[in-house]
């Protein structure tokens, strides 16, 4: 059994108004050097699979599918023992 | 003339849609259930508001991958007219049949309000009967969470060379869409995506009766 870690995230050119807003809380709560924040999100997924060269494949094909919107993100994934 | 309201689990304007379209004479509602595979015999199919699938992902993201959306393809690919409205229009985004995606809005709340929108090209099936009244512009409601239109500027150029952008907000952009666009259609017309609600503003005690031209426009 393997595991797919994709991180997704906005474009650079995509405004994140949530990272905004977390960091403007940072620098209230003392953070100053705290310049940018993008917030994305951290899907994992379980597969039946040995072959991680099969499973990269895959999992290519499931972001192109359903897991990222091209248009507004990017991702990337490794892929670990489960 | 026979119009399809698609059903996803989670909408929740399906039945204003319903009773919106009923309420025009010579249109009739029907429903028809995600997981159908058939939209024959339908003049336009619409896809209502709402959160379907809890809004799981990104918003209308598992909803533009149900069973009833190569059908849904098809027929716009024929012609057949669509209208998508907030969660509709989200789907349309997501299974490609519209350009650009809907985000988050820029203020990060969601906006429940009453706005003033520009019909930006009058010239489509859906916006016909405000051509007498293009200069004046009409007041929808709105209520969403991510109805911040973006596009890359190569998609914001076609749009607007083609007459794309049917709707614009006129005066203050709720959600910091780019161009200030409420609603943009496909290249050929037939397929319209709006975040305003035409189906909420169908008489005067519901604060505005602007949709109404909007559903009689598509009636012809």
């Amino acid at each position: 059994m393997l595991k797919g870690i994709v991180t997704v995230s906005l474009k650079q050119d995509v405004l994140d108004p949530q990272g905004q807003a977390v960091q403007h809380s940072l620098q209230t709560l003392g953070f100053p050097e705290a310049q940018n924040v993008r917030i994305g999100k951290s899907i994992e997924v379980w597969l039946e699979e040995s072959d991680s060269v099969k499973t990269e494949q895959r999992l290519k094909e499931m972001c192109d599918a359903l897991l990222v919107n091209a248009v507004i993100e990017d991702y990337r994934f490794e892929i670990v023992e489960a | 003339m026979r119009c399809a309201v698609l059903v996803f689990p989670g909408s929740n304007c399906d039945y204003d849609l319903y009773k919106a379209v009923n309420s025009v004479e010579g249109m009739k509602a029907e429903y028809v259930w995600y997981a159908g595979d058939s939209l024959k015999g339908f003049d336009a199919i619409l896809l209502p508001g709402g959160f379907s699938y809890g809004d799981a992902l990104r918003a209308g993201a598992l909803a533009a991958r149900a069973p009833i959306l190569k059908a849904l393809r098809q027929a716009a690919d024929s012609g057949v007219r669509v209208l998508g409205i907030c969660n509709g229009f989200q789907i349309l985004t997501e299974c490609g049949l519209l350009p650009g995606a809907l985000h988050r809005n820029s203020g990060l709340r969601f906006i429940c309000d009453t706005v003033s929108l520009q019909v930006a090209n009058t010239a489509t099936p859906f916006t016909s009967g405000y051509a007498e009244r293009a200069d004046i512009p009409v007041r929808f409601p709105i209520a969403h969470g991510e109805g911040n239109y973006t596009c890359d500027a190569e998609t914001l150029h076609k749009l607007e060379d083609n007459g794309q952008i049917v709707f614009r907000y006129s005066g203050s952009n709720p959600n910091g869409s780019v161009d200030n666009i409420a609603g943009i259609s496909n290249l050929a017309g037939n397929v319209l995506g709006m975040m305003p609600h035409p189906e909420r503003a169908m008489t005067d005690w519901m604060g505005t009766s602007d949709g109404r031209i909007l559903f009689e426009s598509l009636r012809g």
